[in-house]
């Protein structure tokens, strides 16, 4: 007997003219259940993609400050009273090989800060004093808005550089000779005024006053509130745990060392559960256009019931059905995707541009969102392209 | 050949009994009857889209229950084409793209489609309509396109249900005459109909009547 006959195989370009054409024939059906899931992508191609640029700027922001400043503060007690550094600690701390510079400030709780001194005492606002060294705007990187930064002479005298948010609260916008405020019970000139200052925001509402001049003329006892060190950017998690020793060796316990960068990657991490939130808005939204590709392709199924009787006629086995389906709802899936990964990456453009973010649109969200495409096009077009390829070509033919 | 044929239908409807129907190479078969004879049912079940329910159906030395439905669609892939009353073509694909899908199934490459489609255009007297879609076609162009499309694989066998059924008598005398000089080149055809005339132009005339053979002549000239 001779060899039985054996079906022909699709090439793959075969197979996408195919599915090509079977949507070609519908394009407005096409394209309303590929914006389902042109949708789902973009929203999760936008979080994601918002998310990432936002964390870019983050990044950028703490290179700019630079994550190698550590902040030692005297903690409390063991019998919960609040701890002092003692003074000697800044020279101690400076003998670390590693750290680059450190410095020193005190705050004066005695010294509360007026506009001028016919303003009641209670309404002193919260500002806080401290007597600063010169080197503190250098080691927090901090830098002057309006007038100078105090100097060898101004920190003898009753000068005063105000943080940003104390400039605002008290309502002074520029330094100069003649602006003076009431400050612990004398007037100090305003010589300056500072930027915010990310990575010590306690300074933003702070009154910074000259070491001296705080000794001078507020009887300030010498006791350190906070100090700042640089250290080289390799070395920051030694020198972090040599810190406490070193400040206090009597107590080590008694002192806190934190690392501000930290805290303000702490804030972006809390963003991620609004993330998360959103992403899962997204799944939600691809599901739904996971579901109207589904139902787009039984409905094609069961008015191609004459195409499908033709084509197993013409000797399509129910493989060549089957695989016509499955890639029809394979390319529906994936111009949704590709569609939505398109809008996706123009919404969160405009968002960045908006908040002067830099654009950053991973590839691995592409990527994924051409595989999660992908993924939802087999998943929806199974069902349907098994129904395709169970048709009998008989009924199919009768049914005109 | 089709030896004892039945098929029966879930339900109890016998639409074929016992047929037997011997045919050979390029011979010319006529089937005629009213509606419900079992005519369609007989077709299908000659060109392997349906099972017989009783009996054995063999083509081309293949015996069609022992062949699982790939080896089947092979079998139609290669060996026979199908011309229906209603055309099926496919709207909005040229004529020659239609034709080609012909052989899609047979494995062919999209060049040698193309070419085979082309000629087969020509050989049924659409050389200029290569381009036209089908709304653009009148019935009886449509119909020689679908009659392009069952021939360009070199079927042995071509099978026809009412082809002449939806045009008016001049296309039709035109698709019988494509048929016709189909046949001299050596495919057995089996044409389907109920309208007198159509049958006269064929050689052997089979009647149907409630899924039974009632004649089979064989008239001595065409």
């Amino acid at each position: 007997m001779r060899a039985t006959p054996r079906p022909g195989r699709l090439s793959p370009p075969d197979v996408l003219r195919l599915a090509a054409y079977g949507l070609r024939a519908r394009p407005l059906r096409v394209a309303l259940s590929a914006l389902g899931i042109a949708i789902g992508i973009a929203a999760t191609v936008a979080v994601v993609a918002t998310f990432t640029s936002s964390r870019a700027t983050l990044d950028r922001q703490l290179n700019a400050l630079g994550t190698n400043l550590l902040t030692v503060a005297p903690g409390q007690t063991l019998f919960g009273d609040k701890a002092t550094l003692p003074g000697q600690s800044v020279a101690m701390i400076g003998r670390i090989g590693q750290v680059e510079s450190v410095t020193a400030i005190g705050q004066l709780p005695g010294a509360k800060v007026y506009r001028t001194n016919l303003i009641p005492a209670p309404q002193s606002g919260g500002i806080g004093t401290y007597a600063v060294r010169a080197d503190l705007l250098d080691t927090v990187g901090a830098t002057v808005r309006s007038g100078t930064w105090l100097n060898h002479a101004t920190a003898r005298y009753p000068a005063v550089v105000l943080g940003t948010t104390t400039a605002e609260h008290l309502g002074v916008t520029t330094a100069n000779p003649n602006m003076q405020i009431w400050l612990g019970g004398r007037w100090f000139t305003v010589v300056g005024i500072l930027d915010p200052v990310p990575l010590a925001p306690e300074l933003d509402l702070g009154a910074l006053i000259g070491w001296q001049a705080a000794q001078r003329y507020l009887r300030f006892n010498g006791d350190i509130t906070t100090m700042y060190t640089r250290t080289d950017p390799d070395a920051v998690q030694a020198v972090r745990d040599l810190l406490a020793r070193t400040a206090n060796p009597a107590q080590p316990n008694e002192v806190d060392v934190s690392r501000p960068s930290d805290a303000l990657a702490a804030q972006a991490a809390v963003d991620k559960t609004f993330t998360g939130l959103l992403l899962g808005l997204g799944a939600v939204a691809l599901l739904v256009g996971g579901i109207g590709v589904a139902n787009t392709m039984v409905i094609s199924v069961l008015e191609r019931r004459a195409e499908i009787g033709l084509r197993r006629s013409l000797g399509a086995t129910r493989e060549h059905i089957r695989t016509q389906f499955l890639t029809e709802s394979l390319l529906l899936s994936l111009l949704g995707g590709g569609a939505g990964i398109v809008l996706g990456s123009v919404v969160t453009a405009v968002y960045a541009t908006l908040q002067n973010w830099p654009t950053v649109i991973p590839s691995w969200v592409v990527a994924g969102g051409i595989t999660a495409a992908l993924i939802i096009g087999g998943v929806a077009g199974l069902y349907p392209a098994i129904r395709a390829a169970r048709v009998s070509p008989t009924e199919a033919l009768a049914a005109v | 050949m089709l030896r004892g044929v039945g098929r029966e239908y879930p339900g109890g409807v016998a639409a074929l009994r016992d047929v037997n129907l011997d045919m050979h190479r390029g011979e010319l078969v006529a089937i005629t009857g009213p509606s419900g004879s079992g005519k369609t049912t007989m077709l299908n079940v000659m060109g392997t889209l349906d099972h017989p329910s009783a009996g054995q159906v063999v083509i081309d030395g293949f015996d069609v229950a022992e062949l699982s439905d790939r080896e089947l669609s092979a079998l139609r892939a290669t060996r026979i084409g199908f011309v229906f009353q209603h055309f099926h073509l496919a709207p909005g694909v040229s004529a020659l793209d239609n034709v080609a899908d012909g052989l899609l199934y047979a494995g062919a490459g999209l060049r040698e489609r193309r070419e085979r489609a082309e000629a087969a255009l020509r050989r049924v007297g659409l050389g200029h309509r290569l381009t036209h879609r089908p709304h653009e076609l009148s019935g009886g162009e449509k119909q020689r396109t679908a009659i392009a499309r069952a021939l360009v694989c070199e079927p042995a066998l071509l099978l026809a249900d009412e082809p002449t059924g939806a045009l008016d008598s001049h296309s039709g005398e035109g698709v019988m005459r494509v048929l016709l000089d189909l046949n001299k080149t050596g495919t057995a055809i089996v044409v389907i109909t109920h309208e007198r005339v159509v049958a006269t132009h064929l050689s052997r005339q089979v009647s149907m009547l409630d899924g039974r053979m009632v004649s089979d002549r064989t008239a001595v000239a065409t």
